[in-house]
């Protein structure tokens, strides 16, 4: 029984065969893992880990909507969390607002996905993809999509880089310095919808925070270097999405649980190193 | 240099840094403040007072061009005030950072020096931080992340920050606010040894004059939407305070201290600085 589920979980006949149909997964899975890594770190930065909560429900909420009425599923993803990141973003500037928003908006989003899933008669597994993820054999369609709208929140992040980490950091003086605040969250908000429509598509809208918090939040608990963070975030959001993948191949399990599980055991062995982090400190002699 | 300039008293021309003229400002109704004549001279330290609500951080932010007058005018350097300006330095007061902020000192620092510039940077801003470091006094704990320092150690940072465009103006909102009276003293020298060397302008907004009594040049104490203006000897009397409150205020000195009793909504005033 036991070796049953061993079977079903770990599963590795014709892998040979099996890595080169998954070839463009995988691809599409580093794509995101660096889209993921270096977006995280901001989400950290702005205490967005619920909204991106958020964000993934009424994305999930647009994909099953286009599932139902049979257009792009891709496109309605898209829709679906950039309506709600703008939402969010407009509603909520302060963070007590911005929680009781999320959390209003979040049930709202999946009762929706729920009933245009209910309402859907084609192929079960379809369905099931959505929250939990799945290795499709991305098409090319699909990947220069995909590749295309990681490419814009790149770039989008490389252009306000300094101001948008002058504002995460400190609101007020960045103000006062000319920075402008309100209109770079609302940007920000927009990359934050966009990165978690691709993240939707391979891991899933209930498993998005995996990859767009936990990776940035194990590499905060090493260094507080800036290059550094950005670096190890990337590094272990690729490490978490492609070798989730790469387990995932020969069962016939979701690829959320192989995801999940990486990036959860890089966190804990950041914890464990950042934990003497605070003690580790040398106070200059007093008085200085 | 034309002659004019030359003849022209020096006093009122060229060393006025800040002028305003019949300034107001009002949110709706309530008038904050009206008919605000004001001439800051270049080096000058000035405190500005006042019970919570008195427009205190509003006269910051006119001066910082994100709020615009209701009346009057506003001249810094000779031009209208603008955003974003570099000849103004910006002190806040003290928050404690989010526990996992991914930055350093140094890197709070170059914010000051470049984060309002589009792109993600160069590191030829390397030289000139560690030029504003050593200004402060910060070297030591320069890659020190932000969370594990004190609260006296980020004011000291945020000074640099402030100082990182060579301003000709420091604007000071509440920056000794949970400071110890060690730092208190630190920060406060470190903003007037600026003054004294760079004859930096300081205005220096605050609920409590008296760990920078002995710098400051003149007050200006707002209340009620109105002012008062002048030395601190003159402004800082039971007289004139009762007079601008219009109710009975007693401003005492004990061991070289201020103190003022009796202003309404001003509970604390001028007692220590809270927690």
């Amino acid at each position: 029984m036991t070796s049953d589920i061993w079977q079903q979980i770990f599963n590795y006949d014709n892998y040979g065969e099996l890595l080169s149909l998954v070839q463009n997964s995988l691809i599409a899975g580093a794509v995101l893992g660096l889209v993921g890594g270096v977006i995280g770190t901001f989400v950290m930065m702005r205490d967005l880990a619920f909204a991106v909560h958020g964000i993934a429900e009424l994305s999930f909420a647009g994909a099953s909507a286009a599932l139902l009425i049979g257009v792009n599923v891709a496109a309605g993803s898209l829709a679906g969390s950039v309506l709600a990141a703008v939402i969010i973003g407009a509603l909520g500037v302060r963070a007590r607002d911005r929680n009781s928003v999320i959390g209003v908006l979040m049930p709202f989003g999946l009762g929706l996905g729920v009933l245009f899933l209910a309402l859907y008669k084609g192929r079960a597994a379809n369905k099931f993809g959505l929250l939990t993820g799945q290795i499709v054999a991305v098409d090319t369609v699909q990947m220069s999509w995909l590749v295309g709208t990681s490419a814009v929140v790149l770039l989008g992040l490389a252009a306000v880089w300094r101001p948008l980490m002058f504002a995460s950091l400190d609101p007020e003086v960045a103000a006062a310095r000319g920075v402008p605040v309100r209109a770079l969250s609302s940007v920000f908000m927009v990359l934050l919808g966009l990165s978690v429509a691709v993240a939707i598509q391979v891991v899933g809208a209930l498993l998005v925070l995996a990859l767009l918090v936990t990776p940035a939040a194990a590499a905060m608990r090493v260094t507080a270097s800036p290059a550094r963070v950005i670096l190890l975030s990337v590094l272990f959001a690729v490490t978490s999405v492609v070798g989730g993948i790469m387990l995932a191949l020969g069962s016939s399990i979701p690829i959320s649980p192989y995801v999940t599980t990486i990036s959860f055991t890089l966190y804990l062995g950041c914890r464990g190193i950042g934990g003497s982090r605070a003690t580790r400190r040398v106070l200059p002699a007093p008085g200085s | 240099m034309t002659a004019d300039a030359l003849i022209a008293p020096r006093r009122s021309t060229i060393d006025t840094v800040i002028s305003l003229s019949g300034a107001e400002l009002a949110f709706g109704d309530r008038i904050l403040w009206r008919g605000l004549d004001l001439e800051l001279g270049r080096g000058e330290f000035v405190a500005v007072l006042g019970p919570n609500g008195s427009g205190k951080t509003s006269f910051l932010r006119v001066l910082l061009g994100q709020q615009r007058l209701n009346a009057g005018t506003l001249l810094i350097e000779g031009r209208p005030p603008r955003r974003g300006s570099a000849l103004l330095g910006y002190i806040p007061q003290h928050r404690a950072m989010a526990p996992q902020t991914p930055l350093r000192g140094r890197d709070l620092i170059r914010l000051g020096l470049d984060g309002h510039r589009w792109g993600p940077g160069t590191r030829r801003t390397r030289p000139r931080v560690a030029e504003l470091l050593a200004a402060v006094g910060a070297t030591d704990y320069a890659d020190v992340p932000l969370a594990l320092l004190s609260g006296g150690e980020l004011q000291r940072l945020r000074v640099a920050q402030a100082l990182a465009t060579d301003p000709a103006i420091l604007l000071c909102d509440e920056p000794l606010l949970s400071l110890d009276l060690h730092h208190q003293k630190v920060v406060t020298e470190l903003i007037d040894a600026r003054r004294r060397s760079h004859d930096t302008t300081v205005v220096f907004v605050t609920h409590e004059i008296n760990p920078i009594l002995e710098k400051v040049d003149r007050v200006l104490y707002l209340a009620g939407g109105r002012f008062r203006f002048g030395a601190p000897e003159a402004v800082m009397t039971s007289e004139t305070l009762s007079d601008l409150y219009g109710s009975p205020i007693d401003v005492v000195q004990i061991n070289g201290r201020l103190v003022v009793v009796g202003a309404p909504g001003s509970v604390g005033h001028d007692g220590e600085p809270a927690p």
